[in-house]
């Protein structure tokens, strides 16, 4: 293979305020009802098949392709040592493929399975594909998983995020008119409330000079209370749910550790995996795990558009000079109260509530969006100033007008729902009908997704437009480097074998060897530097000669 | 371009969309009654969409872990 340059100079982002690279990672529930034991790696495979065979429908010539593993590296530690892998987790080492033998496709489906089309040309199960729009959507463990395209604001995040759940619900749809198979539910949520919890993750770009314990040292109160923002709630306390109630968040309950390597177990509030996936010198990527997954976009903007704006703070070494004593009790105690009233301990003696301590972040993070002009509402960055209104009135609306916040704050609306059933039947929070609300909320699917169903009745706010979002399932962002992985992918699908967040590589007859094309800048490759580009060729051969700088034929063409 | 014209969002995915029943405005504001007549249109119709059997369905929901 062949490391072509970059394709074209990229620009920068404007400082201080909520811009940054970011993007979503969703594992969703899985489960089919007509087949409770199913084998859920399997069913998940079934997940990315089917939507490889949507897109094959939409595009002729395929709009997906092969994930690329070369520059995944799970165990290096932001706190500047590499995991032995002898010592890691089985599930930590997210840089080998997974495979699917023949005895567990066989345990799923019975053996005939094997010969069926849930498999490709090359006659392996397909799990893993990148999408035209950018995104990634892969079996994780045994989880189908989206991991959004990269995109340099909180409202594109809410936006490349929901396209995630029209992807997992083209599947669902898919799998149902399938006669031979049981059809499958997908749900966005956290936890199984039977002591299993999978992620929701964020990412963030950041500069590679910031120290990480000044990371670690703003994030951790931010991380302890913003849950009051944007968790999702969920029926029962403890990782069992043994005890009735209802909590903040799905999944504060399932973190046990302070900063840590971690996502599986041991969970840590503040996770230290160091895969930039982008110049290694450069910039880190931070990987936040300790999020709910969003169905509600304005609790999902919040969550991307403040965490932003707090690493911006960090940035600028103005980060509020708090600690809280013993942050993991902490972050369980604020979650287990939903009057908010809870105070809980710093080190310098204060106690504050979780409100108390948003605003403090946030009268931080207005400061500096002030100073730095990005917050203006005319002249600003277009993001930092709605992020800072929203983030102002919900916790202004969390503080004295609850029946406003249920519009947008996911825990909220839920349990306003719940409320309701209480009210009307007298149920008991261990009664499985406020189970099943709290699960059925999840549900992907608008029909039977209980917060659709409030969507539709405009009880839930948009952020976006839903043409925006059906817009997303198949158009990339315009403004980083998923811009051109999207486009490669969805132009020149046949002809690319492989892709990955900061690589394409290309199989073009002609060409004796693939040609890897690196995209480690997250901002190059965008549609002002590359969209001329596409608009030129219909064939991956002179497009890839004009990309490489040959100005005739491929080589040895 | 070629690649564009493949990108337009196939039928399916707007059935989907077609599928949902459009949304009824929503509840004035401010009324008492007219909003508890709200909560209870809505758990009414939230009625007939939960899945039957609630114990068996919830029970039935296990994951294996995820990160």
């Amino acid at each position: 293979m062949t490391a072509a340059p970059e394709p074209v100079v990229g620009g920068s982002l404007p400082v201080g305020g909520a811009m940054r690279v970011m993007g979503a990672e969703t594992e969703y529930g899985i489960h089919a009802p007509a087949a409770p034991s199913a084998n859920a790696t399997m069913m998940s495979a079934r997940v990315v098949q089917a939507y490889a065979q949507v897109t094959r429908q939409r595009a002729a010539g395929g709009a997906e392709t092969r994930w690329d593993y070369t520059d995944e590296e799970p165990l290096h530690d932001a706190r500047g040592w590499t995991l032995d892998r002898a010592s890691a987790h089985p599930s930590q080492l997210t840089d080998q493929p997974p495979v699917l033998d023949a005895e567990a496709v066989a345990l799923a489906y019975g053996r005939e399975e094997l010969e069926l089309d849930g498999q490709d040309e090359s006659g392996t199960l397909l799990m893993n594909m990148v999408l035209g729009n950018g995104a990634r959507l892969y079996v994780d463990h045994a989880h189908p998983e989206y991991s959004s395209p990269e995109v340099t604001n909180p409202r594109d995040a809410v936006t490349w995020d929901a396209a995630g759940d029209l992807v997992a619900l083209a599947t669902v749809r898919r799998l149902a008119m399938d006669p031979e198979l049981p059809a499958v539910n997908l749900y966005k949520n956290n936890t199984d409330n039977k002591s299993v919890s999978y992620g929701s993750h964020e990412n963030y770009l950041m500069p590679r000079s910031v120290p990480f314990s000044d990371i670690v040292r703003g994030l951790t109160p931010f991380f302890v209370t913003r849950q009051i923002l944007c968790g999702a709630g969920r029926v029962g306390l403890g990782q069992d749910s043994s005890t009735p109630g209802y909590q903040i968040s799905q999944r504060a309950d399932f973190f046990e550790a302070e900063v840590g390597l971690e996502t599986t177990i041991r969970r840590p509030i503040i996770n230290t995996r160091d895969e930039p996936h982008a110049t290694a010198d450069k910039y880190r990527r931070l990987h936040v795990i300790i999020g709910d997954a969003n169905l509600s976009q304005a609790s999902n903007f919040l969550k991307f558009g403040s965490t932003a704006m707090v690493l911006s703070l960090i940035e600028a070494g103005l980060a509020p000079k708090l600690e809280v004593h013993e942050p993991v009790a902490a972050l369980q105690a604020i979650s287990h109260d939903t009057s908010l009233t809870t105070k809980i301990r710093l080190l310098d003696g204060r106690r504050v509530t979780a409100l108390d301590l948003q605003w403090i972040y946030h009268e931080a993070a207005a400061k500096l969006a002030q100073d730095t002009g990005v917050a203006d509402a005319v002249d600003g960055d277009g993001h930092t100033h709605e992020v800072l209104e929203r983030w102002a009135t919900t916790l202004s609306q969390l503080d004295s007008d609850r029946p406003a916040a249920a519009s947008s704050v996911e825990w909220l609306a839920k349990l306003s729902l719940l409320e309701g059933y209480r009210d009307r039947d007298g149920l008991a929070w261990d009664d499985a009908r406020l189970g099943l609300v709290d699960l059925q909320w999840a549900d992907i699917r608008p029909e039977k997704g209980l917060y659709y169903r409030l969507l539709a009745r405009n009880r839930m706010q948009r952020i976006v437009e839903d043409s925006a979002i059906a817009a997303a399932v198949t158009e990339p962002p315009s403004d980083t480097r998923a811009y051109f992985r999207g486009r490669c992918v969805s132009s020149f699908g046949k002809d690319v074998v492989g892709a990955s967040w900061d690589s394409v590589i290309f199989d073009v007859p002609g060409y004796g060897r693939l040609q890897r094309v690196p995209t480690r800048e997250p901002l190059r490759g965008t549609k002002a530097l590359t969209g001329g580009l596409f608009a030129r060729h219909r064939e991956a051969g002179p497009f890839l000669a004009e990309l490489l700088g040959h100005n005739t034929s491929p080589p040895g063409a | 371009m070629a690649g564009q014209e493949q990108q337009q969002p196939q039928s399916r995915d707007s059935q989907v969309e077609e599928d949902v029943p459009e949304a009824p405005p929503a509840p004035p504001e401010g009324q008492a009654s007219a909003a508890t007549q709200g909560v209870d249109d809505l758990l009414d119709e939230i009625d007939g969409v939960l899945e039957s059997n609630a114990e068996e369905f919830v029970r039935a929901f296990v994951q294996k872990g995820g990160q």
